[in-house]
């Protein structure tokens, strides 16, 4: 469930970031989650760590590498299609991420970039119990993997509150007119904003791809469905809001893991979603989000 | 709700009346004449489109007209399409004693589809008022994210429901109202009647001519003039004396119908699998897409737009592998280089050709403004990304030096 919780978080960050600042959904976002864990893929086998016999620094260099490759990708994807439609209606960047998401989903079945096939994914971590709480076996993946997003989130909350460009992240995404006015580089921070985006989902990527092992085709439903159960993790914890996605994301964990444990393992999406319309029904902003009244 | 006086009550009458007549014969001579032409291959195709004008229009009144972005149209779609297939294979065993086609064109069977597509388009509205009523309250992008949830929980039910669908015996052993459990579950509903096929595509060219019609009618009657001030400006419509939510909720519930109806009639098309995975988000996507791309508020442009995204993928099958690339970009493109889709808010003869040439002119060298953006993005990551890196480390503030547009 920990595990769990920390994958939903380290996409759903990826979505509340870009809405904190652009007001957008993302749709494309799902599909850098499913780029990043393929460039894992792809990066393990050229390098020839294909299992038990990997050295240890192997997942930090295959996560770093896939992390690096998706931030490239966030950049391009912000320039080449949502910049120009920055002054345009959000439907139509709506509609432009959506096509950004058909079009990476596609590419990736090409037969020289990721193929048709579901594949493996080797076995970067060790699985054997590292302690076991309650007659619960905890694998050393599992702490490791939790270990990692949490530090990853950790740094994030640093970087967005501690640092300059943080407060100029901050600073966008409550007015961009100010922001501008007051000398930030509005453009150069949303384009970090999607780097830093892009770079979490690629972690969220990987983290899926060591801890199910199995890496579906680009275009393959699950990846939406990862997406957007992410992203409802960031609607429940008040999407725009760090810490609200980070909270959801566990809430969501939480909700799917005993529903589906106690209830009925096949309504498990059931859940999820009930979730977010309860929610939204209740309390609009999301938990922790504070309720904006629009005026003239 | 209407202001203006109108002409006598006989006057009234006929104007409503022969729009309806006119749409009758024409779908008949879809029947009759267009559908015998052409043969299956395109008589399949004129089907589908057929069916993409329904979902497409109806979603245009909510999203184009209203200005409310919905994403679980494909939702209503299948809460349509379910309710209607399962009254007519369970109404047609129960009621003909076969699950085949029974009667010919206008026949029993045929009624009972009418009546199964319209109890599934009430269902439908039912569904949409449902969802509608809280979400439409709240502004923006949540009744997307509202509607979303919805389609995803309507598959993941469908999908739940019992895998075996009944044969016709045990149905006609069983009482009528223990039927409701057996929709196919994940598998999908399969053995009904189809009864829409190449060379009977008159129900859905019929449900073509109406929902144009009512679009129609909707966009320049008092109430689709309400819708476009909310998609101007809800504040400003709000403060006009428009109540808004009321007006939503009515557009959506309108929209929701008419792809109850839609999914009805997808779940009757022979060759067509009733299958929950067919309607999820995915689905919802294309018609969005159709009505984004034909112009949001244009009926023709949607139109247009549905026969194009339902043709050109069949034209293009053999370079199966790169068509969805190419659609994804021209999608980008599309938005980047006309924002407003094919027709945007006008209608086909309410356009100013010469600002579609002037449009046109300036195409290219907006591309070409676009495609200038590439290298300079390599080369711009390149450049600044290790000093961009150090920046964020050190926490030292931004240097600044201009982007290129």
């Amino acid at each position: 469930m920990l595990t769990l919780g920390s994958l939903y978080a380290l996409i759903a960050l990826g979505y509340t970031l870009v809405y904190g600042i652009l007001r957008f959904i993302n749709f494309a976002h799902s599909d850098v989650v499913t780029f990043g864990a393929w460039t894992a893929f792809v990066i393990a086998g050229a390098l020839g760590w294909a299992g038990t016999g990997s050295p240890v620094f192997a997942m930090p260099v295959v996560l770093a590498l896939a992390m690096a490759a998706s931030a490239l990708l966030g950049f391009t994807i912000e320039r080449l299609a949502y910049r120009p439609l920055r002054r345009a209606p959000r439907l139509n960047v709506l509609i432009t991420a959506i096509g950004v998401s058909l079009f990476l989903q596609n590419v990736g079945q090409l037969d020289y970039t990721f193929g048709t096939q579901p594949q493996r994914m080797p076995r970067l971590l060790s699985e054997s119990a590292l302690f076991t709480i309650a007659g619960v076996r905890v694998a050393t993946s599992d702490v490791v993997l939790v270990a990692l997003a949490l530090v990853l989130l950790v740094l994030l909350q640093w970087l967005v509150f501690r640092t300059k460009l943080g407060m100029a992240m901050r600073a966008v995404s409550w007015n961009e007119q100010t922001a501008s006015l007051m000398g930030i580089a509005v453009d150069r921070v949303i384009s970090i904003t999607f780097m830093i985006g892009s770079a979490l989902a690629a972690a969220g990527g990987v983290l899926y791809g060591l801890r199910y092992h199995q890496l579906n085709q680009t275009a393959d439903a699950i990846w939406v469905l990862l997406g957007l159960k992410a992203f409802v993790a960031a609607v429940v914890g008040g999407i725009g809001n760090v810490r609200g996605a980070v909270a959801g994301a566990f809430l969501i964990a939480a909700i799917e893991m005993f529903g589906a444990a106690y209830r009925s393992p096949q309504m498990r999406d059931v859940y999820v979603f009930g979730v977010l319309i309860i929610v939204l029904l209740v309390r609009p902003a999301g938990l922790l989000g504070n309720a904006t009244v629009e005026k003239v | 709700m209407s202001g203006q006086p109108g002409p006598g009550a006989v006057m009234s009458t006929v104007r409503s009346i022969v729009p309806l007549l006119v749409a009758l014969v024409l779908a008949y001579l879809m029947q009759t004449v267009v559908a015998t032409m052409i043969g299956d291959f395109y008589g399949k195709m004129l089907v589908d489109v057929g069916i993409a004008i329904v979902l497409g229009v109806s979603l245009g009144i909510v999203n184009g007209f209203a200005g409310q972005f919905s994403l679980g149209h494909a939702g209503f779609m299948a809460v349509g399409g379910y309710t209607a297939a399962a009254i007519v294979y369970y109404g047609s065993i129960k009621l003909f004693g076969t699950k085949a086609i029974y009667g010919g064109f206008l026949g029993p069977g045929e009624l009972l589809l009418l009546g199964a597509c319209l109890a599934g388009g009430v269902a439908a509205a039912i569904a949409g008022w449902l969802v509608g009523l809280p979400s439409l309250r709240l502004r923006g992008d949540y009744l997307a994210i509202v509607t979303l949830g919805f389609g995803e929980i309507i598959r993941v039910l469908i999908q739940q429901t019992d895998d075996v669908v009944l044969s016709v015996e045990k149905v006609k052993q069983t009482d009528w109202y223990v039927l409701r459990d057996n929709l196919g579950g994940g598998l999908g509903f399969i053995g009904g009647p189809r009864y829409i096929d190449p060379k009977n595509p008159f129900w859905v060219w019929l449900f073509v001519a109406v929902v144009c019609l009512v679009a129609y009618r909707v966009k320049y009657s008092n109430q689709g003039r309400q819708l476009l001030a909310v998609r101007e400006n809800e504040i400003a419509a709000e403060a006009m004396g428009i109540q808004t939510t009321r007006a939503k909720v009515s557009a959506f519930m309108m929209s929701a119908f008419f792809a109850g109806v839609g999914g009805g009639l997808y779940a009757h098309e022979l060759g067509n699998s009733l299958r929950p995975a067919d309607l999820g988000f995915q689905r919802s996507i294309d018609i969005v897409i159709i009505v984004v791309l034909g112009g949001m508020g244009s009926i023709s442009g949607v139109c247009i737009a549905a026969i194009g995204v339902t043709l050109l993928p069949e034209i293009f099958r053999e370079f199966s592998e790169y068509r969805m690339i190419v659609y994804a970009l021209a999608l980008i493109l599309m938005m980047i280089l006309r924002p407003q889709g094919l027709l945007g808010l006008k209608e086909l003869w309410e356009i100013d050709w010469r600002d579609v040439g002037r449009s046109l002119v300036s195409a290219p060298g907006r591309l070409l403004r676009w495609l200038v953006g590439l290298p300079v993005v390599i080369v711009g990551v390149v450049r600044r990304l290790p000093r961009q890196l150090r920046a964020t480390l050190t926490g030292r503030e931004l240097d600044d030096d201009e982007d290129a547009p």
